[in-house]
This record gives structure tokens, C-alpha cells and sequence, in this order.
């Protein structure tokens, strides 16, 4: 049992936080805002040079081979500057769904890639009707002749617009294979009859709505051998979401900071906020929801090769709770702010609308308490 | 990272799992589940310490030359899980996890010899003198005062919420002994014999129907001047010390997953007309849960921390806070666990000795106790309000 950072670890955290305090100012944030990309391409440049895009990949795919912890690092840090490249999309989601689901050749033509910083993938899963419920896709995919036909809405889904190739999730129609299966699909972002209307995210980047039809693809459209991909879409969005709790870590902690001094120098009644006692306690509990929120990251990180109830409940857990103490600290943070707290004049509200996106993604707290509480008795009744 | 533990932690598990098998009775597991108060009765607490004891095991947190067995905190961290999953009872820490680390701290040699020992053996059963009624908070402000004649002091005053007064034969207290600038200067350390004439002490029952609690009264209590514990008018420096103590033992959320784990399987009963199927009760089990292992995490980063010699600072208060908020927590559950039964009163003690058919199935007894003497974690050992105050100034730097 040691959860201290091994020389590595701190290494990364050293160069990540660095990072983010050289090149991740307020003035780039601005410039990123009004962006019609949402990011830099010479930041994503960086990101490879620096080995972080292939930080989870495995090692005989070009990757470091690094966890769910090392990815965590990193994220904590990129929370702390609302760093806005498709690290997620990409690195976190694309490569892990790859990876558990392509085969060999798939891989290898892939995941170096997006190691060297070459390519960029997006997640096409969720729909309107189907709100946090994973397994209820519409999306269809028929078997033709040539290949695969799809046709179906995708919404909400994260830097659609800067992938290269987006990984669509649709019910398998085929005569000759059993019915039921979720099949994960690489459709190119520029093939036709494909429609991406994307827009800005709440707190930064971007995402969009996709729109398939008719979309014919050739039989290798198909991610691996068609297996149902439900078990692997869990296991990749359980993944994200310890990856965004690490971020959403990052994020409160700059909100404290940032709270906490602006409480010593505004001066009001002749003396500091902070002299207040109602302000120090509310700040103590700031404090003690980041700390809380980091220790249920950290577990969710650890737990994301656990088998599949024990890592899902870990993941929900942290998102569920997370979510709450985001919500607590971010709205804290403007209360304690003033007046000028809601202004776009303070970056308190990009920081807070950062926290916001995150409970919101994958399903707010409600949500992930309950699919805890859900998979806690199949754990028990199993 | 990792949250596994070693060969050699995974050995020590087994030989803490073997001790407990061997050791824990029938009857003092079932005491133990049957007792809303804090600690077990002297006569199971005691017969636990004395079999701790005479395995080595007498004083966890103690220097090896005392007696203590030179654990890891990984060790320390497996030896309290095993013993919360076991049900072991809840021996009174005022003891070994109190007094015993201030006389090992700042006692003279006579004292080591003599008090240790005792502590160790559970021949001695400590009380602890600190709040008054007029000092709860604010404990600096004490008014119980020790006056110096010849080798004596004789102490006049009252102290409250002394825990297990009515069984201790001894207890360590905070006395004036002179009025410093500071309210905090001229307080002292002393040990009483609770024997000593002009002791009487007043029994206090808490809201769940228990006498753990008690006012005591000195009045021309004669104390020898010998058994003050270090200087005089250094109490508080040594009183302090103690504190850190009682919120940082570090290690409670075993026995929070215990609790909730006891709660579940009432809510998952038919005698519950399983409440669980209610999702509101099974979504709040969950958030329970969560924050347990939350708490856990911390605790373990804690431990990692001491295991390679960093200082984990103010981090013990938000231990302290958390423990205690979530304890309330388990319990406020698992009295809405238990639907109508929650209105039944078992006023007979200890309820691991009725010798009547109660109202209420026997796993439900303790639930309401529990509940309402479970406020007392949010007030005692500090309030969540100092603690706060501590976070804010130790951890903010406001």
C-alpha cells in the first residue's frame, strides 16, 4: 500500500504544472474562447513532443504504457489552466476504445498515430432519447453488400469537429449475426452524408451534433469483430469520467486559491472578508471538498482495471460525488466573489462553467448515485 | 501507486485475523454490536485490552521501549481494519491513546514505571478531566483550581462529560494552578486518584438512554504534588498534545463501512419490509458509501504520507470533521432504515443483558441510541466549528 507519487509521477505533475503556469494564461484562455477551433494546434504539437499523447498507449503501439493515474496527472493539472485541447476525445476515449475493441491491424494503424500526435478521434455515442442510458442506441447500422450502411443523431459529442475519424456506436442490423449488439464504427469525419454542426462547450472547447445519413462504410468500417461493444463503451466512459474528475480537481483548486485570496485583500467593514468567521468556515469547507474530491479521484483511478461492477462503481462513485463538491466549491466561489463573481470580468466564471459542463457530462450526480446504488445490489444479490 | 499491500503486510493481516479468531468470544462480539455508546462496558473492553495485551499488541501507537509493538502505519492501517470488521470491542482509549502518550511525553521516570504498566495490564481505568461546565470550547478558560499546600495541591472545582467516570479508578485533569497573562498560562497536568476523599461524581444520561457521561466534583481534593505530569503551568502545551491524539488517530473508516454495512443488511430484511426498494433509501446508502471511501482514500494518503516521514498537518481535523459528519450520517439512515420500529424505546442497560422480549427485533436496538448519542461526534473532542476554525487557520492560513 503506497499512494505516494513514485519519481516519475512527480516528474509529470512537475512538467505538466509548469506547463500550464508558462504557456496557459488568462490571455490564451480569451484567445481560445473566440476561437472557431476551440484549441491550438501547436499546443496539441506540444502535448506530443512532450510524450503526453502517448502517455496511456501502450508501449508496443508507440505509448509510454502509463495508468489511469498518470493520466490523472496530468488532467489535474490541465484543470488548473481549463486547458481546452481534445486530449479526452482523443487520448483518453478514442485510443481506449481502440485498443479494447480494434484488432491488430486497427490498432497499429491508430494508436501510434495518436501517439505522435498525427490523429485525432471523437466518441459519436450519446443521443437525445436515450439521456444518460448508455445501452439505448437508435443509431442503426445495416449490413449492404459493399459494407455498412448507418443512419442516426448523435448529440453532445466531445471536439467532433477536430477529428480526423469519429467512432459512431450503432445498433448492428445484420440477417446473418445475432441481433442486439452495439457495434463501434470509424467513419471518417469527411465522408459524405455526414453532417457535424458543432458549437462552443460550456467552459471551454468545443463539441457538436452529428447527423448520419445514409453513410456507407466498407466492411473494415467495423470496429473489431462485432463482439457487442456495451461492456467496452462502460469501460471507456468509466475511464473519461476519472480521467474529468482528476480535471474537475484541478479546477476547484484554482477556484480555492483563487477564493481564498481574493477574501484576504477585499476589504469590507474596515477589514478583510476573511477576518469573518462565516467566510472561514465556508472556506474550510471549500478545502475539505477538494481534498474529498481528490481522494475519490485518485480511488476512481486506481480502481480502473478492477473487474467491471467494482471499476463502474468506483468511476460513478467519484463522478457523483465530484459532481456535488464541483457544484459547491464553483458556486462558492462566485457567492464569495461579489457581485463581480458573475461577470465575464473575472475568470471565476470560466472555471465554474468548466464545473458545470463536467457534472452535466455522462450524467449528473443524481445519475451516477444511482447506477451505484444499481450495481451495488447486483453485487450483492450476485 | 498502489492500493494492495505487500507480502509481508498480507502476513501480519493473517496473524491479526488469526488473533481475533482466537481471541474475540461469542459474547463479546455480541456486547459489542449491543452497545450505542461509544465504549464498551469495563468488563468487555478490559478483557479485550488484557488479551491485546498479552499478545503484544497492548499499545499500538506506543515506542517500542514501553511496550508498544513498532508498527508501521500500514500495520496500524490493518490492525484497525481487522478488528472493526471483526467487531472487536470498543476499549476505552482514555488509556493507552491519551494519558499514556503524555506521561510517555513529558512524565518523570517514576511515572513511566509506575502508570504504564497498569495502562497496558488494564489494571488501571482512565477518566479524562478537562471540560467544565462553564469550559466547553473555550477549554482554556477553566476555573477547577489546584492550590499548593506543602507536597499536596488541593483541587476545588467540577469537570464534565467525564467519560466512564462511574467505573475509572483514576483520571488525568486540567487544573489552575496559578492566573497567567494568557488564560492558557498556569494551567497544570495532574493524576487523581478517584478514590481520594472529596470526589463524588454525578451520573449525566445522554438522549439514547446511556450513562457513558458524568459530572464530577472535587471539593479539598488532596492530590499529590508528585503526580502532576510535567511542569507547572505548561497543562495546556501537554493538554494540546493529547488532542491531536483524540482527532488524529487516523483511522475510523472501517468502522463507518461497518456501520453502514449492519444499516444495508437491515435494509436489504424483510424486517424492514426491505427498505432498500425504496430508491431514495438506496440512493442515500450510496452517497454514505462514497463518502466513506473517500474518507478512506484519505486516510490511506495520510498514512502514506507517515510511512516515508512527511507531515500530514492540518489534515487531521478534516479527519476528525468527516468522521463525524458521516457517522451522524449512518446513523440518521439507519434510524429511517428502520421505518416504525424507530418509534419503540428500550430504556433497560446494557441491552446486551434484557432479560425481557424487546419491541423490536434485537439487530435494531442499538439503531435509535446510536442515532441520538451519535450526535455527540460533531461536539466532542472539538467541536466541527473549531475544527473549521482549525482548517481555516492551519490549513488557509486565515
Amino acid at each position: 500500500m503506497d499512494l505516494n507519487l513514485s519519481d516519475e509521477q512527480r516528474l509529470l505533475r512537475e512538467s505538466a504544472e509548469r506547463f500550464v503556469a508558462e504557456s496557459y494564461d488568462a490571455n490564451h484562455r480569451r484567445k481560445m474562447a473566440n476561437d472557431p477551433l476551440g484549441y491550438s494546434p501547436a499546443v496539441w504539437k506540444q502535448f506530443a513532443e512532450l510524450g503526453w499523447l502517448a502517455l496511456p498507449i501502450a508501449e508496443e503501439f508507440g505509448g509510454l504504457g502509463g495508468g489511469a493515474v498518470e493520466t490523472g496527472i496530468l488532467m489535474e493539472a490541465f484543470g488548473r489552466g481549463l486547458v481546452s485541447e481534445p486530449y479526452v476525445a482523443t487520448v483518453v476515449l478514442g485510443a481506449a476504445l481502440v485498443d479494447m475493441c480494434g484488432s491488430t491491424a486497427q490498432k497499429q494503424a491508430r494508436l501510434p498515430r495518436i501517439a505522435d500526435g498525427s490523429l485525432k478521434l471523437a466518441f459519436a455515442h450519446s443521443e437525445r432519447a436515450a439521456r444518460f442510458d448508455l445501452s439505448k442506441v437508435a443509431t442503426a447500422a445495416h449490413k449492404t453488400a459493399q459494407g455498412w450502411r448507418l443512419a442516426g443523431h448523435k448529440i453532445a459529442v466531445l471536439d467532433g469537429h477536430a477529428a480526423d475519424e469519429i467512432i459512431v456506436s450503432a445498433n448492428i442490423h445484420d440477417p446473418q449475426g445475432p441481433s442486439g449488439r452495439i457495434g463501434l464504427f470509424l467513419v471518417p469525419a469527411r465522408t459524405p452524408s455526414l453532417t457535424i454542426s458543432d458549437y462552443p462547450r460550456l467552459g471551454g472547447g468545443r463539441a457538436c451534433n452529428i447527423e448520419l445519413s445514409e453513410v456507407h462504410l466498407p466492411e473494415d468500417a467495423l470496429l473489431g469483430d462485432g463482439h457487442d461493444a456495451l461492456p467496452a463503451i462502460e469501460a471507456a466512459i468509466d475511464r473519461a469520467m476519472a480521467a474529468l474528475g482528476a480535471e474537475a480537481v484541478g479546477i476547484m483548486q484554482t477556484l480555492l486559491d483563487t477564493t481564498l485570496e481574493y477574501t484576504k485583500i477585499r476589504k469590507q467593514f474596515g477589514r478583510p472578508l476573511s477576518a469573518n468567521q462565516v467566510i472561514r468556515h465556508r472556506l474550510a469547507d471549500m478545502a475539505m471538498q477538494v481534498d474529498e474530491a481528490r481522494s475519490i479521484a485518485l480511488r476512481a483511478a486506481l480502481k480502473i482495471d478492477a473487474e467491471p461492477v467494482e471499476r463502474a462503481r468506483a468511476a460513478s462513485g467519484a463522478k457523483a460525488k465530484i459532481g456535488r463538491c464541483a457544484r459547491f466549491i464553483g458556486e462558492q466561489a462566485i457567492q464569495l466573489h461579489g457581485g463581480m463573481g458573475v461577470t465575464e470580468e473575472l475568470e471565476v466564471g470560466a472555471y465554474f462553467k468548466r464545473l458545470v459542463a463536467f457534472d452535466t457530462l455522462f450524467g449528473g450526480s443524481a445519475h451516477h448515485y444511482r447506477r451505484h446504488a444499481e450495481l451495488g445490489r447486483t453485487a450483492i444479490s450476485a | 501507486m498502489d492500493l494492495s499491500f505487500n507480502a509481508k503486510e498480507r502476513a501480519f493481516q493473517d496473524e491479526v485475523r488469526d488473533f481475533i479468531a482466537k481471541n474475540l468470544t461469542d459474547e463479546m462480539k455480541r456486547a459489542t454490536a449491543l452497545t450505542p455508546s461509544v465504549f464498551s462496558d469495563p468488563d468487555i473492553g478490559m478483557a479485550w485490552q488484557r488479551a491485546l495485551n498479552a499478545r503484544g499488541w497492548g499499545a499500538p501507537g506506543w515506542p517500542v521501549e514501553h511496550g508498544g509493538p513498532d508498527w508501521t502505519p500500514a500495520q496500524r492501517w490493518i490492525f484497525e481494519t481487522e478488528s472493526a470488521r471483526a467487531g472487536v470491542p470498543n476499549v476505552n482509549v482514555m488509556g493507552v491513546k491519551m494519558v499514556g502518550p503524555v506521561i510517555i511525553g513529558f512524565g518523570s521516570p517514576e511515572q513511566k514505571n509506575f502508570y504504564l504498566p497498569r495502562i497496558l495490564s488494564g489494571e488501571d481505568y482512565w477518566c479524562q478531566g478537562y471540560s467544565e461546565p462553564g469550559s466547553g470550547s473555550d477549554l482554556a478558560s477553566l476555573k477547577t483550581r489546584a492550590v499548593r499546600d506543602g507536597d499536596d495541591y488541593i483541587i476545588n472545582g467540577t469537570k464534565i462529560w467525564t467519560t466512564h467516570a462511574h467505573h475509572a479508578n483514576r483520571m488525568f485533569a486540567l487544573v489552575r494552578t496559578s492566573d497567567g497573562p494568557r488564560q492558557q498560562d498556569g494551567i497544570s497536568f495532574v493524576l487523581i486518584d478517584m478514590k481520594t476523599s472529596g470526589i463524588t461524581t454525578r451520573p449525566i444520561l445522554t438522549i439514547g438512554g446511556d450513562h457513558e457521561v458524568n459530572q464530577v466534583f472535587f471539593d479539598d481534593v488532596r492530590v499529590p504534588v508528585a503526580n502532576r505530569v510535567g511542569d507547572e503551568g505548561k497543562g495546556w502545551t501537554y493538554g494540546k498534545y493529547l488532542l491531536e491524539f483524540e482527532r488524529g488517530s487516523g483511522i475510523a473508516s472501517a468502522k463507518l463501512r461497518e456501520g453502514l454495512k449492519a444499516i444495508s443488511e437491515l435494509a436489504l430484511s424483510d424486517l424492514t419490509g426491505r427498505a432498500i426498494d425504496s430508491p431514495d433509501i438506496a440512493t442515500r446508502i450510496s452517497e454514505v458509501e462514497v463518502d466513506i471511501d473517500a474518507l478512506e482514500m484519505t486516510e490511506l494518503r495520510v498514512l502514506s504520507a507517515l510511512q516515508t516521514g512527511q507531515n500530514p498537518g492540518a489534515v487531521s481535523s478534516i479527519l476528525k470533521l468527516r468522521n463525524s459528519e458521516i457517522r451522524q450520517a449512518v446513523t440518521r439512515l439507519g434510524a429511517d432504515v428502520i421505518g416504525h420500529d424507530a418509534l419503540a424505546v428500550e430504556p433497560m442497560r446494557p441491552l446486551y443483558k434484557l432479560n425481557h422480549e424487546p419491541a423490536m427485533p434485537e439487530e435494531m436496538l442499538t439503531v435509535v441510541p446510536e442515532y441520538l448519542n451519535g450526535r455527540a461526534y460533531t461536539i466532542f473532542g472539538g467541536t466541527s466549528e473549531i475544527q473549521r476554525d482549525i482548517i481555516a487557520k492551519m490549513m488557509l492560513g486565515i
